[in-house]
């Protein structure tokens, strides 16, 4: 659809209308972005502020003074370090499994003409929309009867598991746009389906798996839930939970558990800025085409 | 006849050749697919009726006995109707600012990309840190942003106000620090849709004479409707997957007040009464399955518009 706007320049087409914004609404959106951004922004300071200092004048006084004590009691003795550590042992490993799985599934789906795929491909956007509280006790159950409750491998497996149905989504129709005689002249070649797709599939998938893999690994990271139902043990509890569990010992402490927060998002605010653009393209996947 | 079979042989080598191939690519993938969701899913569909406590051991089939207990219970008539709430919200406010930004950040407007990450930054924060950093920073009643805000204008009485711990409030406290997490995500869909509007079209629109309202009521609008459709089925989809702001922020109280479903089946959870929690997890099941086929359709329909 959009193709044909692009790719035929005319002289009267542009493709932003030339009027402005009226400039009342254009205020109101300035407005507006500011009211967003003020608890994030009000967060970041409140984290550079004493205890004392913030119960004592509240949010909107102008700080005494700014300290980096918080950060480093959260550090060390909340045990922040800890716990985004066992956050980076969770989501890397079931980052790199969903997306070389869900890799091998698109190109699968794409590449050989079977009547199950079809089938296939829209059983796994029917389960990008799944409840999560429908799998809860039978996972809860069989990580208990595998024995890795409680381990890494529990949200390890599950994750990439669960993945798997959004990442095939958004490769599988990534592989549509690629040329399948690309792969027919590899064939010719006396090539195998597994070179094809390792030498010639997968590398073509990469910008795809570059948008996918930010917003996954975002996904992944934040997860709240899973974290919640399949690790208890303090010791190997990822960020978000641990954070929860943190506001029950230090209640009264806002700014120390607001320094704690800050360190939780730093990672994803990283991959976020680092590689925005991918990660607006993994989001409209399935909204809009291409 | 006498050629045939050679090349039935060659037809039928070369069938299960394509089998081994597709099945070396899709047999682990779809293994652990199997184990992990979809058999879970049916899994969760029997223990809805049984009574199972979460211990091994028998467990009792005992037929509809939990969802005619769900629907008598209170806890669960006002996690559903706070769902209702939050999806009638859900699909008005932050849809209709997001697509308005995304209308007036689609134009030439100056400092458009700090606009936008403004609007979307809340959501690449976790739900668990934006849960807290509302419950504590924004809604806190003594140090809270808020109140310490509407104190400048009512004074003292502003310090009253318990955003989180009042029944009549607590719901619309918690939706309203979703929204502000979701307004970004729409606007996002939508700025991603508008790029797909036939700019010669709106332009031939123009030349008749079609502007402001009129040519958004009657020309844009309707050609975004496929991301509308998206747009609302997430939303949906969203509202009905809350839990990580309500069980952080109120764990659905105070008296199940903020409760919703997904809650509320964790907290069966955490009770040992997993029959029950399972019947919870179905009843959200269904309502979600109406805006899967629904969503499915859309994608079908582009699938078949390639």
């Amino acid at each position: 659809m959009s193709a044909t706007a692009q790719e035929i320049p005319s002289v009267t087409s542009s493709r932003k209308p030339r009027k402005g914004v009226h400039p009342v609404i254009l205020a109101v959106v300035w407005i507006g972005a500011l009211v967003w951004l003020i608890p994030i922004v009000g967060s970041v300071l409140t984290s550079f502020r004493s205890f004392e200092d913030f119960t004592s004048n509240g949010f909107w006084s102008i700080p005494e003074s700014l300290t980096l004590n918080n950060y480093i009691k959260a550090w060390g003795q909340m045990g922040i370090d800890k716990y985004l550590l066992n956050s980076f042992i969770i989501t890397i490993p079931a980052l790199i499994g969903c997306i070389m799985l869900a890799s091998m599934c698109a190109y699968a789906l794409v590449r050989f003409q079977f009547k199950l795929a079809k089938p296939l491909y829209f059983m796994f956007v029917g389960g990008l929309l799944l409840p999560f509280q429908m799998l809860l006790l039978p996972v809860f159950r069989l990580t208990n009867d595998l024995g890795i409750h409680n381990t890494y491998w529990a949200l390890i497996f599950f994750h990439t598991a669960f993945q798997l149905a959004f990442s095939t989504f958004v490769l599988r129709n990534f592989m549509k746009t690629v040329p399948a005689s690309l792969f027919e002249s590899a064939m010719i070649d006396g090539a195998g389906e597994w070179t094809i797709f390792l030498r010639i599939a997968f590398p073509l998938m990469l910008p795809g798996i570059a948008s996918l893999a930010t917003l996954e690994f975002t996904w992944i990271f934040n997860d709240y839930l899973w974290a919640l139902v399949l690790v208890t043990d303090n010791a190997l509890k990822p960020i978000t939970t641990g954070l929860a569990n943190l506001r029950g010992q230090f209640t009264t402490d806002y700014p120390l558990i607001v320094a704690g927060s800050i360190i939780a998002c730093t990672p994803t605010l990283i991959v976020f800025f680092a590689l925005q653009r991918y990660f607006i393209g993994g989001l409209t996947v399935g909204a809009t085409k291409g | 006849m006498v050629q045939t079979p050679i090349r039935t042989v060659n037809r039928q080598q070369r069938a299960f050749n394509q089998f081994l191939a597709i099945f070396s690519f899709l047999a682990v993938p779809l293994l652990l697919y199997t184990v992990w969701v979809i058999y879970p899913t049916f899994r969760t569909l029997y223990l809805s009726l049984t009574d199972w406590d979460g211990l091994p051991g028998p467990i009792n089939f005992v037929g509809l006995e939990n969802f005619q207990r769900l629907i008598t219970e209170e806890p669960f008539q006002k996690s559903i109707v706070n769902n209702i709430l939050w999806i009638i919200v859900f699909i008005t406010v932050p849809t209709s600012l997001g697509l308005g930004l995304a209308m007036v950040l689609n134009t030439e407007v100056k400092f458009d990309r700090f606009l936008k990450v403004a609007y979307y930054l809340p959501l690449v924060l976790a739900t668990v840190v934006a849960a807290l950093v509302w419950a504590r920073g924004v809604y806190s009643p003594r140090e809270g942003l808020l109140n310490s805000f509407l104190a400048l204008f009512m004074g003292d009485a502003a310090y009253k106000i318990q955003w989180l711990g009042d029944p009549n409030l607590a719901i619309w406290s918690v939706i309203g620090a979703a929204v502000w997490r979701q307004v970004g995500y729409v606007m996002i869909l939508y700025l991603a849709g508008l790029k797909t509007v036939d700019a010669e079209v709106l332009e031939a629109a123009k030349m008749d004479g079609a502007e402001g309202w009129t040519l958004f009521r009657y020309m844009v609008f309707p050609m975004l409707a496929p991301v509308t459709t998206i747009v609302v089925v997430i939303s949906v989809i969203d509202s009905l997957r809350s839990f990580d702001m309500v069980n952080i922020m109120t764990r659905g109280g105070p008296f199940d007040s903020s409760n919703v479903l997904a809650n509320y089946m964790y907290l069966s959870f955490e009770d040992y009464r997993m029959g029950y929690a399972a019947s919870i997890a179905v009843v959200l099941f269904a309502i979600s399955l109406v805006f899967i086929f629904f969503y499915l359709r859309e994608v079908m329909r582009q699938e078949e518009g390639q």
